[in-house]
């Protein structure tokens, strides 16, 4: 299932690319960094990510699910803080 | 996934299953849009190319359920107007914490909910319509209205902050505030004093029919009102 959940984030990547400059791309890489200062990504490009993400689970999973809510909020460290810690989330979300 | 996306504009108006709601959902599908309604009780009527969702829309995974289904049958979304509301008239003495939990929910939560995932879709397009219902309540601030107008209130300022935040997407936000509506629930509620006392408020003294409500929204939600945002129209004036 993880192989399929960075699957869903990379399209959300090549979406949100799209969108970004030649220096601001974002590598489909699981350390990429998508949140915190040491971000590209602005709020507005970390929001367009996180829909793309939600709306790409839901087509390859066939799975509703709400990424910005207070469980995520709550965390000591953002899930959203790196490719790979977002999988990490996506895969407690959906094993609940 | 690769989606196909309807060439048709798609809009989703709340709370058809009776009254407003039902006039316009019948208004724009002659109008040759895809339409989607929704409300808590089943619907008695059908028409064409209108498709009908039974829900809570205070329920958030009801609510996201729905918007993914027009995701996967339109994949896209060009109006949304949120209508869905219940009147209530109580001096906030009498009014119990229920019906306070309950108003806000159906009038705010639902509100909130419907426009932040119809942004998430309507971004995709770049483009966008959201017209929210409000009421002469809010500035009028009539006794007996505290639960409803602190609704109504909550609806206002949650469009003023949400269409600064959308409009780099295409996206415009508007509010409608009504009064009486002829032959709606809200007409059905009050008494012929209390009709003619909020009446006698507004400059034009006379009921809302719907179609001033259907022309009102045509205006907001047309593409040529892409500068409208962020605006508030009284129909009949206060």
């Amino acid at each position: 299932m993880i192989d399929k959940i960075y699957t869903s984030i990379y399209k959300a990547i090549d979406e949100v690319n799209i969108q970004l400059s030649k220096n601001e791309q974002l590598s489909k890489d699981p350390d990429t960094i998508l949140y915190g200062d040491s971000s590209v990504l602005d709020s507005l490009g970390l929001i367009n990510i996180i829909v793309a993400v939600e709306q790409n689970i839901a087509d390859d999973f066939e799975k509703i699910i709400i990424l910005a809510d207070e469980r995520a909020m709550s965390q000591n460290e953002s899930p959203f803080k790196t490719v790979k810690s977002l999988v990490e989330y996506i895969q407690v979300i959906m094993d609940d | 996934m690769t989606k196909n996306t309807s060439k048709i504009p798609v809009a989703l108006i709340t709370g058809t299953r009776n009254g407003i709601g039902k006039y316009l959902a019948e208004y724009y599908v002659k109008q040759g849009l895809h339409v989607v309604g929704c409300s808590r009780c089943a619907i008695d009527y059908e028409f064409d190319n209108y498709s009908h969702f039974q829900l809570d829309i205070s329920n958030e995974s009801s609510v996201k359920d729905m918007f993914s289904e027009i995701r996967k049958k339109y994949n896209r979304l060009d109006i949304l107007i949120n209508n869905a509301g219940i009147a209530s008239h109580n001096y906030a003495l009498l009014t119990s914490i229920n019906e306070v939990k309950k108003i806000i929910n159906t009038n705010f939560v639902g509100t909130f909910l419907c426009s932040r995932e119809a942004v998430k879709l309507m971004k995709n397009n770049k483009y966008g319509r959201i017209v929210n219902i409000s009421s002469v309540h809010v500035p009028f601030a009539t006794p007996g209205t505290s639960m409803y107008g602190a609704s109504k209130a909550s609806i206002e300022q949650f469009s003023r902050v949400f269409a600064k935040e959308v409009y780099q997407f295409g996206i415009t936000i508007n509010l409608l505030s009504l009064s009486v509506v002829k032959n709606s629930g809200m007409a059905g509620n009050l008494s012929e004093d209390r009709t003619s006392e909020l009446l006698n408020k507004t400059i034009s003294k006379t009921q809302i029919e719907y179609e001033n409500i259907s022309h009102a929204i045509d205006f907001l939600v047309s593409e040529e009102s892409k500068m409208i945002t962020n605006q508030n129209l009284f129909l009949g004036g206060v």
